[in-house]
């Protein structure tokens, strides 16, 4: 018990004053956590700028036009890197983002609600593989099936349009394989944005066109696809936005050539995956100089297309509206 | 409308139905396909040879095993956990409890920026801002380079999380008196554990499997690391090495190696699971 002796204080001014160190060393600590944020910003930035002087002083803005890659007479030119990136990116969203919205329309309104949650862990289990299993699946497993049934049926029948031409190698690496391999890898996300989408289109929208008799696939069509169409069209932009930096199940499928062909049927390269690849036997500075440049460009480019990404996103899941 | 027309809309739309079940399918199947080729193929290579041994320094020798590369990735992993997890949970309070508009508008989006960065430009600053300086590649500049991909992963979410937090708790604290850290501390924090150990457990997941990162960073090693300085093996650069291998004995030890790197990302999930407890329905 208290001793009655001690004076209980009679107003707010006789309590001893309370020590602020604490907070404002831990709101120090918060801060100082979001400086090393900024800080690892800026690091990226700068390290990819100060080790691509050397290349962007060499070679100016030819650098993205040239076709050259020759180690020897130290002459590099990046556009077969971007045209590999365009051309797989390319496959990729084509492949992925219909299966994406056509599984996330089946998990919103047409999956029993038993199926919903085992379906949902199928597809996050989908995106916790790691890249390189990926390339090693599709290098021994996918790739030669590729090669034995739709390439082969492709470059024989089809050969004379460009796109299926040219002799293919027998591994199977080729451009369409970096297509495929990498919509395989950007569906689960793709997928899961793409549900949250059609999640916050408000119920009153489908319930306004069922009452209006439409059938199952006019409601989807008409009351929810065009409200959420900007929603998936961003979530689209973000599976772009990932699929520009595979790097490594690209890179053991893609075959690895410095060359542009026209046949999707021929190998490539991309900006990610000539990094991964030439990174650690660059011969000299100017050779490691121009693969932070290429990293410099990758990274430019998939900044600007993961902001419009989530710009598109945020402008219509807004808090409030109503979850199927 | 005529009948027939009504017909045709409700043909139409039950095959638009059947096109979903096709994708949802389609989607699945990958899947499906890689965990069975990647327990055939590797399965039988599982022995406790394979847990325990270095690599066979013969690459045509059949025999070896990983054993270096598991500790190695554990021990990447650890490296980056010491590294990226206080920060980034720092930096998730500080966008949950302090912290005015704008500036946590802004914070938020260069979080997610960087969340978005390709992981092998993280290995490049790796490169410049740790391997060159210390001549050498470690085991410290892998972590480096994976603690990069964790802090911005690490503090969206503990925002999200800490943001769940209801406003009525610390209040409660405040009108207790309790100074503002401590109520972040002991009860902010305390009532999100399970969410920020979540958070956490799938960032590790994410790392454990990267490979660029650490191609120039960690580099890999044949034999055991013995100090933060040294090349370290890992998993995933041992499976991409054995993989693009001409020896079919490296082949087979990639798939081998692909199954455990598998079991321990799926084990970090099944673990968010557990401690996240049953979710909402979908």
């Amino acid at each position: 018990m208290k001793s009655t002796a001690q004076a209980l204080p009679a107003t707010a001014a006789d309590l001893p004053a309370p020590n602020r160190w604490g907070n404002r060393i831990f709101e120090g600590m918060t801060m100082l956590s979001v400086v090393i944020l900024g800080v690892c910003f800026v690091c990226a930035a700068y390290v990819l700028v100060e080790g691509a002087w050397l290349a962007i002083h060499t070679y100016g803005w030819s650098f993205l036009t040239s076709q050259q890659w020759n180690p020897v007479t130290e002459n590099f030119g990046a556009l077969p890197f971007i045209f590999g990136t365009v051309v797989s990116a390319a496959i990729a969203l084509l492949i992925a983002v219909p299966l994406s919205i056509g599984t996330a329309i089946f998990l919103t309104d047409l999956a029993p609600l038993w199926m919903r949650q085992p379906l949902t862990s199928v597809i996050e289990m989908l995106a916790a593989v790691p890249s390189v299993i990926w390339g090693l699946w599709g290098l021994f497993v996918l790739m030669p099936w590729l090669h034995d049934h739709p390439y082969t049926w492709l470059n024989k029948h089809f050969g004379s349009i460009p796109i299926f031409g040219g002799p293919i190698e027998g591994s199977g690496s080729c451009i369409m394989s970096a297509g495929i391999i990498v919509a395989i890898m950007i569906l689960p996300i793709v997928t899961s944005v793409s549900r949250e989408i059609l999640r916050a289109v408000p119920d009153l929208q489908r319930e306004a066109a069922y009452g209006l008799g439409a059938t199952r696939w006019e409601v989807t069509r008409i009351a929810v696809l065009s409200y959420a169409r900007r929603g998936l069209l961003g979530a689209a932009v973000l599976g772009l936005g990932r699929a520009l930096g595979e790097t490594m199940a690209v890179t053991m499928v893609v075959g690895n050539s410095p060359k542009i062909h026209a046949s999707l049927l021929q190998p490539g390269w991309t900006l990610a995956s000539v990094i991964a690849n030439q990174f650690g036997e660059a011969s000299d500075d100017l050779q490691r100089s121009v693969l932070f440049e290429i990293g410099l460009v990758l990274v430019g480019v998939t900044i600007v297309v993961n902001i419009g990404a989530l710009i598109l996103i945020k402008s219509i899941e807004t808090p409030g509206t109503r979850r199927a | 409308m005529s009948a027939t027309y009504d017909q045709y809309r409700k043909a139409k739309s039950h095959c638009m139905s059947g096109l979903a079940v096709f994708c949802a399918v389609m989607v699945v199947m990958p899947l499906v396909l890689v965990l069975f080729y990647l327990l055939k193929m590797g399965f039988s290579s599982l022995n406790w040879a394979f847990f325990t041994q270095l690599p066979n320094a013969d690459p045509e020798g059949s025999g070896g095993g990983m054993a270096n590369a598991i500790v190695g990735t554990l021990e990447l992993m650890v490296i980056a956990l010491v590294l990226g997890v206080p920060v980034g949970l720092l930096g998730g309070i500080f966008l949950s409890e302090y912290g005015g508009e704008k500036t946590n508008g802004f914070v938020r989006f260069a979080a997610d920026v960087l969340n978005g960065v390709p992981s092998i430009v993280w290995g490049m600053v790796g490169y410049t801002l740790v391997v060159v300086p210390m001549h050498g590649y470690s085991a410290f500049a892998g972590g480096v380079a994976l603690a990069f991909i964790m802090i911005p992963l690490v503090l969206r979410t503990t925002e999200e999380v800490l943001v769940l937090v209801p406003g009525a708790y610390r209040e409660a604290g405040l009108a207790l008196g309790i100074p503002r850290w401590k109520i972040t501390v002991h009860i902010v924090l305390r009532t999100a554990f399970k969410g920020l150990v979540t958070g956490v457990l799938l960032a590790l997941g994410r790392i454990a499997g990267e490979t660029a990162p650490i191609l120039f960073t960690a580099l890999g090693n044949p034999n055991w690391n013995n100090s933060l300085k040294e090349p370290i093996a890992a998993l995933p650069i041992q499976i991409y090495y054995y993989a693009i291998s001409p020896f079919p004995d490296q082949n087979r030890q990639a798939w081998a190696g692909a199954l455990v790197l598998i079991g321990i990302v799926f084990l970090l999930s099944a673990s968010v699971r557990i401690i996240a407890g049953r979710r909402k329905k979908a």
